[in-house]
C-alpha cells in the first residue's frame, strides 16, 4: 500500500506544479492551456478507470462527456437567456437554474445513470465485440445529442453557459479524479477486474462476476466523464454536439494509450505529453498558415503527426510509457534494489 | 403488391451493400481476431481515386478498376503499417494502431485534397430509373443487387474451391495448426487484406454512387454498418456477416417506412438499440463461427 500513497503524492504534485507553474509564467495562453490540460486529465483518468482495469477499449467515453456537458448546460443557463438559447425547452426546465457545482454533480449522475442503463448488456461481450458496440454507443449518443433539439439545440451551437471553470476548479476536480482512480484500482472491484483483464477464464473460475465488475467500472468512468464534460462546458461556454465525437475521442485515447492505459501514472503522463505536443503542433500549424499566403490552409497536420506517434509508440512500447507499474511502485523498487 | 416489391428491392439493394461491407471486415477478423478500424478509409480511398482520375479522360470503367486497385493497395498497406508490426503483441495495440491509421488517412485527405465534398464521376446508368412490375426504382439499386449476388457467389467459390480460400479458412479456424501444415502465414494475411480491400473498393463505388460526392469522413457510415452487421451475424462466420448485413438492411428499411418524420432523425439510435437487444438474447451473434483457436 505504501507505494500507492507515494504515487498519489507524486501525481498530485504534478498537478500542483503545472497549476502553479502556469500562473507564475503569467502568460494568459498558458493559463488556458493548463486549464484545458486539467480537463483532459479528468477525462483521460475517467477512461483509465474502465479501460485500464478491465482491459476493454471503450469508444463511448466522449459521449458521456457530452451528456454531462448538456445536462449542466440545461441546468445552469440563466432563466432569462433560456428563451434564446433553447427555445423549445420543456416548460418545467425553463424555470430551473442551479449553481454550477450542483449541476456538475448532476452531469456526472446523469451520465452514470445512462451508462448503467445501456451498458449492462454490453458488458457481457468481450474482445472485439465489446469494442465495436462501444463505438456504436458513441454514435447513438451523438445521434441523440444532435437531434434532440428541445434539450440540446440540435446540431447548432448552444451558448450562454456561465463561465465558472477556472484553473483552480479544474485542478481540484483533476486531483479528485486521480485519487478516485487510484482508490478504485486498489479496491476489491478494481483488483478482481484486473484479474479478469489478465485471464478471463481464471478470474471467472475464482468466482468473479465479470460482467458485473465491468459494469461498475463503466458507470464510474461515465460519471467521471460526465463531470469532466460539465467542467469543460463551463470553461468553453458554447459548444455543439460535434465537439463530442471522433476527433475528441481520438485525442483522449491517444493520451491514455501513449501514457499507458493500465496505470493512473500513465494517464497523467500521456495527458501532459500529448497536450504539450498538440499545442506545439497547433502553434506550428497556425504559424505555417500565417506565412504561407495563398498556399491554402493546412488542416489535419496535427492529427497526422499524432497518429504517426501513436503507431510508433504502439510498435515500440505496446503498453505505453508506464505499462504496468505506477510511479510510486517503480521508485520503491528502485530504492529497495539499491539497498540490497 | 407494389409496396412488397418496392420494399424487397430496397432491402435487397441495401442489404447487398451491407453484406459486402461486413464480409470485408469479417475476412480479416476471422483469421486474425483483430478488427480493422481503417476499413472505412478504403472506401474513401476508392472514392478519391475516382475523383483524382476523373480529369484523365479514361472511360468510366477504367477509373472504377483503378479505384478498386487503389483500395486493394491501401488494404495491403494497412496490413504492413498497422497490423504486422504489432500483431503478436496485444489486441488493444492493434485496435489502436488501426484507429490511428484510419485517422491518418482521413487527415491526409483533409490536408492534401480538401475538407469539402468532391464530385465523383458516375456513368449515366447510376442516375436513371426503371420500371419493375409497376414500381419505379433507380437502376443503381438493381446494379447493387446484381453486383452483390455476383460477388457473394465469387467469394463463396473462392473460399470453398480454391487453394487460397481453403488456406484462409484453415487459418481462420486454427492459425497455428495451419502454419504447421505449411500455410504461409504472412501471404495468407496479406491476401485476406487484399480481398478485403477489393470488397471495400467495389462497395465504395456502389456506395458513393448513391451520394455522388466523396468527403474525408465518408468511411464512417460503412464502417459502422459493417461493425454492427458482423456483431449481429457472429463475429467470425462469413455466412453470419452476410445474414447480419441483410438483417440490418431489413431493420433500417422497416424503420424508414414506419417511423414518423420526427423520429426518423433518431433512426440510427433505434437501429443500434435493436442491436443491443439482439446481443442480450445472443451474445455470440446469430451464427457461431468455427470452434475457437487461439489468437495469434
Amino acid at each position: 500500500m505504501k507505494h500507492s500513497y507515494l504515487t498519489a503524492i507524486i501525481l498530485l504534485g504534478v498537478i500542483v506544479i503545472i497549476g502553479v507553474g502556469s500562473q507564475l509564467l503569467g502568460v494568459r495562453l498558458y493559463d488556458r492551456i493548463a486549464t484545458n490540460l486539467m480537463i483532459s486529465l479528468v477525462l483521460v483518468i475517467g477512461l483509465q478507470t474502465f479501460m485500464g482495469n478491465s482491459g476493454l477499449l471503450s469508444f463511448a467515453h466522449i459521449g458521456f462527456m457530452g451528456l454531462g456537458a448538456y445536462t449542466s448546460a440545461v441546468l445552469t443557463i440563466p432563466v432569462q437567456m433560456k428563451g434564446m438559447a433553447l427555445p423549445d425547452l420543456y416548460a418545467f426546465l425553463k424555470v430551473v437554474e442551479v449553481s454550477p457545482l450542483l449541476s456538475m454533480i448532476a452531469g456526472g449522475i446523469v451520465a452514470a445513470a445512462v451508462a448503467a442503463l445501456v451498458a449492462y448488456p454490453l458488458m457481457r461481450l468481450s474482445d472485439a465485440a465489446a469494442v465495436i458496440t462501444s463505438f456504436a454507443l458513441l454514435v447513438v449518443l451523438y445521434t441523440v445529442m444532435n437531434n434532440w433539439s428541445a434539450l440540446t439545440n440540435g446540431p447548432r451551437t448552444l451558448f450562454g453557459l456561465p463561465k465558472t471553470t477556472d484553473l483552480l476548479t479544474a485542478a481540484i476536480v483533476a486531483a479528485f479524479a486521480v485519487v478516485i482512480a487510484l482508490l478504485f484500482k486498489e479496491s476489491r472491484t478494481g483488483k478482481l477486474l484486473r484479474a479478469s483483464r489478465e485471464d478471463e477464464v481464471a478470474a471467472a473460475a475464482l468466482g468473479a462476476n465479470i460482467p458485473h465488475l465491468r459494469w461498475r467500472a463503466f458507470i464510474l468512468a461515465a460519471c467521471i466523464a460526465g463531470i469532466g464534460g460539465a467542467l469543460w462546458g463551463h470553461f468553453i461556454t458554447s459548444f455543439a454536439p460535434k465537439a463530442f465525437y471522433l476527433k475528441e475521442t481520438f485525442l483522449i485515447i491517444t493520451m491514455l494509450v501513449i501514457g499507458g492505459a493500465n496505470t493512473v501514472t500513465g494517464a497523467v503522463a500521456g495527458t501532459v505529453l500529448v497536450t504539450i505536443a498538440y499545442e506545439g503542433l497547433r502553434g506550428t500549424e497556425s504559424a505555417l498558415n500565417a506565412t504561407a499566403v495563398g498556399a491554402g490552409q493546412l488542416i489535419g497536420l496535427t492529427e497526422i503527426v499524432l497518429a504517426l506517434a501513436m503507431i510508433v509508440v504502439m510498435i515500440v512500447k505496446p503498453g505505453g510509457i508506464f505499462p504496468n507499474r505506477e510511479i510510486g511502485h517503480i521508485l520503491v523498487r528502485m530504492r529497495s534494489r539499491k539497498e540490497t | 403488391m407494389t409496396f412488397a416489391i418496392q420494399f424487397s428491392i430496397d432491402v435487397l439493394s441495401l442489404g447487398g451493400a451491407y453484406a459486402l461491407m461486413a464480409l470485408g471486415l469479417v475476412i480479416i477478423y476471422g483469421i486474425l481476431r483483430l478488427v480493422n478500424f481503417a476499413y472505412g478509409e478504403l472506401i474513401m480511398v476508392a472514392g478519391y481515386s475516382m475523383y483524382l482520375t476523373s480529369g484523365s479522360g479514361m472511360p468510366w470503367i477504367a477509373m472504377a478498376v483503378v479505384a478498386v486497385a487503389m483500395a486493394i493497395v491501401f488494404g495491403i498497406l494497412t496490413d504492413y503499417v498497422a497490423f504486422r508490426p504489432v500483431r503478436a503483441k496485444s489486441v488493444t495495440a492493434v485496435l489502436i494502431t488501426s484507429f490511428a491509421f484510419s485517422n491518418l488517412l482521413q487527415n491526409a485527405a483533409l490536408l492534401f485534397i480538401s475538407p469539402r465534398p468532391r464530385n465523383v464521376p458516375l456513368p449515366d446508368i447510376f442516375s436513371q430509373t426503371v420500371n419493375v412490375a409497376g414500381v419505379i426504382t433507380p437502376v443503381r439499386n438493381l446494379v447493387t443487387i446484381a453486383a452483390s449476388v455476383v460477388l457473394l457467389a465469387a467469394v463463396a467459390f473462392l473460399m470453398r474451391k480454391t487453394t487460397l480460400g481453403i488456406a484462409m479458412r484453415a487459418a481462420a479456424t486454427n492459425f497455428t495448426m495451419a502454419r504447421m501444415l505449411g500455410v504461409p502465414a504472412n501471404l495468407i494475411i496479406s491476401s485476406a487484406f487484399a480481398l478485403s480491400g477489393f470488397l471495400a473498393g467495389v462497395v465504395g463505388i456502389l456506395w458513393i454512387g448513391r451520394i455522388g460526392t466523396v468527403v474525408p469522413g465518408i468511411g464512417l457510415e460503412p464502417l459502422l454498418v459493417a461493425f454492427i452487421a458482423t456483431v449481429i451475424g457472429g463475429m467470425r462466420s462469413l455466412p453470419g456477416a452476410v445474414v447480419g448485413g441483410f438483417l440490418l438492411a431489413f431493420i433500417d428499411t422497416t424503420l424508414n417506412y414506419t417511423l414518423s418524420q420526427d423520429l426518423l432523425k433518431f433512426r440510427d439510435a433505434f437501429t443500434f438499440g435493436l442491436v443491443i437487444l439482439i446481443l442480450l438474447w445472443r451474445p455470440e451473434g446469430l451464427i457461431k463461427g468455427p470452434a475457437s483457436g487461439q489468437r495469434t
